[in-house]
This record gives structure tokens, sequence and C-alpha cells, in this order.
């Protein structure tokens, strides 16, 4: 995608003027950034730097102290309903139930973002979980548990993807494929917004935006 | 072999998806084909779906509170002494307290291990409308406290020699009472589901919240046992629960988002 055509689309998600304090710690001020169909975002930071809290505010799930988040130049607590029609977000914890066998729980996922649940066992195929479907969670690994979530991604039609720390626990491979989801899904006019403390392999540095949140001279 | 025979499937896959470009675009601009249009009653029953199976796996979360109950109860009469007439004066009160008590103990249950996988995030990021979904949320609670509870009442009342004109009253009161115990209860352990302790604190918030209802069913039972007709107090317990019927699932919402915030 050219930088010009990007100019004339609308931000699919843009942030204003961002501020976040936690237990009295500014971990940012002034933040603003518009990310278009096609951004690969990486969030960069060290440990504390507030990555995950400026993913939760993006996403809604926590207000910023000072700012607002626009989806298409719409407050997101305006247009509630559709923002999260075109979100997923994936947080550190996988929202994985032990009790539930890792097909129902894809199912549950799927079904409770209003998606198709027919052809969830392609998807756990794709993460390499063939024979697990039957298995309950509790059974399964950290890295499967973080797999079953993760086979949304391969159903999702959403632009907005939000993910924190989205290569925790997976396998090389299991990274590599991601990475290749990624940039599948950016060409396909989607967005990734994620944090990872490894480099991106397979995703040229000239495709991927950075945030860094370095505040700590403060 | 199999591992590189799986890879490689992986990644026709995907160039795949590279290929067809052009048609999923269009996918992604407009609403996906592959979604389903949002409906109050799908969402209600698939979280209603899911608590149920959840608790049919983890069968502790229905023996405990109901064992708690009768325990409870049955310690009345070891500490009091056998003598009908007193116990048959307080059973309703022994009753009603247990129930309290033993929902109480339930409720930590209602959005702490949702919260603590990472569940209730993602419950609070659906499209579907949150009160729908805390909605079922209660209901299947109630399902699997309070109707139990209902069912084994009249045995304990019989230990309890609850007056024999009494049993309608009593299974009354806890058929339209105890789901005011879960609906209110839901919003203490939403306020209080980000509290790393908070069992304490939520016993304290609920407990007064639960006066009006223990108060208006004991009298109902009491005025049962005299003969006289109770139907004032029931109408009041009725009143109460579809007033948190109707404004509980808001608060929840709201409570939830300011824990998770």
């Amino acid at each position: 995608m050219n930088p010009l055509s990007k100019k004339t689309s609308t931000p699919l998600i843009s942030a204003v003027n961002l501020t976040c304090i936690r237990e009295e710690r500014l971990l940012f001020d002034e933040l603003s950034v518009e990310i278009y169909p096609g951004d690969i975002v990486q969030v960069e930071g060290p440990n504390g730097s507030g990555k995950t809290s400026l993913l939760r505010i993006l996403s809604g799930l926590s207000q910023p102290y000072d700012g607002q988040i626009l989806y298409k130049n719409e407050i997101i607590s305006l247009c509630r309903e559709e923002f999260h029609q075109n979100l997923l977000y994936f947080g550190h914890l996988s929202g994985v139930k032990g009790e539930m066998t890792a097909e129902e729980n894809l199912d549950f996922n799927l079904a409770l973002h209003g998606n198709k649940t027919q052809e969830s066992l392609a998807y756990l195929a794709k993460v390499n979980l063939s024979g697990f479907e039957d298995s309950l969670a509790s059974h399964l690994s950290a890295g499967q548990h973080r797999r079953i979530a993760l086979a949304r991604l391969y159903q999702s039609n959403a632009p907005i993807w939000i993910l924190d720390e989205p290569f925790t626990a997976i396998d090389k491979q299991g990274v590599a494929g991601l990475e290749q989801l990624f940039s599948a899904h950016a060409q396909r006019g989607g967005c990734v917004i994620l944090t990872t403390h490894q480099d991106l392999i397979s995703i040229k540095p000239a495709q991927v935006k950075k945030i860094t949140l370095d505040y700590s001279y403060l | 072999m199999t591992l590189k025979a799986q890879s490689t499937q992986e990644t026709e896959n995907l160039t795949a998806m590279n290929g067809n470009s052009v048609i999923d675009n269009t996918v992604l601009e407009n609403a996906a084909p592959s979604s389903q249009p949002l409906s109050y009653r799908r969402a209600f029953m698939l979280v209603l779906k899911r608590d149920l199976t959840i608790a049919m796996r983890h069968k502790d979360d229905i023996v405990n509170p109901l064992l708690f109950f009768v325990i409870v109860v049955t310690l009345f009469p070891l500490g009091i002494g056998p003598e009908a007439q007193t116990l048959s004066r307080i059973a309703p009160g022994i009753i009603w307290v247990a129930a309290l008590l033993a929902t109480l103990l339930s409720l930590d249950r209602l959005f702490k291990s949702d919260h603590l996988d990472g569940s209730l995030e993602q419950m609070l990021l659906s499209p579907h409308p949150i009160f729908v979904l805390v909605l079922a949320k209660i209901f299947a609670h109630w399902l699997i406290t309070g109707l139990p509870l209902i069912l084994i009442a009249p045995l304990l009342a019989v230990l309890l020699h609850l007056d024999e004109n009494s049993y309608t009253a009593l299974l009354l009161t806890l058929l339209l009472g105890t789901p005011v115990l879960s609906l209110l209860g839901a919003v203490g352990v939403a306020l209080t589901v980000g509290i790393k302790k908070g069992g304490v604190l939520l016993s304290l918030l609920v407990l007064p919240l639960y006066i009006p209802v223990l108060i208006f069913a004991t009298s109902a039972i009491d005025t049962a046992a005299l003969g006289l007709p109770y139907s004032g107090q029931l109408a009041i317990i009725a009143a109460l629960f579809f007033g948190s019927l109707t404004l509980a699932p808001f608060a929840v919402g709201a409570a939830l988002k300011v824990s998770t915030n």
C-alpha cells in the first residue's frame, strides 16, 4: 500500500492525546497515533513502560486518564457494537476454560464474537491441535492454551487485531506461522497492533511501524 | 516427517489467503459474511450453556453450598435442643439465614474464575450487550445454587418441625427470594472481582442488601403458620425480584467495566 492512498483513507483506529497514569506514575503523555488499513504496528518499550496499558486503552477495556480513542473517526463508546464487531483483542490471559474441551472453548469464543462455528475443527488443525479437540483444556500445556485462543485469528474477519504478547509460549514454527498470518491480514486491509519482545523475523522492518514507550526519564 | 507435512500445508493455506487478497479485501471492508447476525436470545443461551457445562464438570460448585446449607441448618437443633416448639418458632429464620449464607458462599464463583483466566475481558469486548451476558450468568448461578436450595428446603423444614401451614409459604418465598439473592449478589461480586482478597468485603457489601428479603420472607412464613393471608409479603418480595431483575444486570455491567479497568 503506497503512502498516498493511506492519507486519503480514514484511519481504522486512532488515539488522540492519550495520557495514562498508573499508581501515580505517568506512563505516557499526549500520545497520538493513527493506524490505517494495512499497518502492522509494534509497540515497544521495557517492562512496565505501559505497553499493555496502551493496548487495553486502544481496545476500550481501560479508560485513559485523558484523551480519546476513535474508530473510523468516531468515539468508540458511541459505536461500541460496531467497534467490537471489528475488533479482536488477545490479552495476556488466553480466556480458555480448563473445564471445557479445546473445541468447546474455540466454539464459544467464536460464537461470543458473532462468528460461525462450523469449521472450528479446521482452525484447531491449523494451530497444530488436531487430535486434542476433545481434550479438556486443563489437561493441555500453556502453549496449547494460547494456541486454542489464537485459533480464532484464522477465522476472524475483524480488521483490527490488538495482540498483547501473542508469541508467549508459542514454539518457533508457530511464531513463523503467526507472522505470515499477520502479513496476510495486513495485505487484506486489516491492521495488527502487537507487543512483543522478539523481533519479527519474516516481516520486513520497513513494513512495521513502531511505537516506542519510554518515559522512564520523567 | 509429519511435522514437515503440516508446516507445508500451513504455508499453502497462507499463500491461498494471499492469493485471494482481492476478494478478501471486500470481506474486511464490509460486514463479514462468516459472522452471524447478533441476537439477544442466542447470546443468552450461549453463555447459559457454557456456565452450566462448566458447573456440571466441576461438581463441587453445586454440592458444596448445598452441603453447607444442610450442615448449618442441622447445627441449630444440636445447639438449641430438640424441643419441637422452640424449633418450629425459629425454623423460618434458620432456613432463610442459612440460604443467605449458602448463596454468599457460592457468589465468588460467578465472575472470579472468568476474571482470572481472561474470559471476562473477552465477554466485555464481545459485540453483544453486556447485560444479556450478565443476565445469562446470573440465571446459570441461580439454577446451580438457588434451585437445589429450594428442592432440599422442605426436607430441612421437617427436621425443624416447621408448621404444616407454612410449607407453601416457605417454597414460594424461596422461589421468589433466591433469584433476588443471586441478582443483588452479582452486583457485589462485580464490584469486588478486581480485588485480590475481596471475600470479606463482599459479605459486608452484600449481606445488608439481603435484609429486606429476609424480613419479608420470614414474616410471610410466620403469618402463614398463623393461618393468615401472606400475599402482601409475597407481593413485596416479587417487587424486589422484578426490580432487581431489571436493574441489577445494568449495574453489574457497569461494575465489571470499572473492575477490569
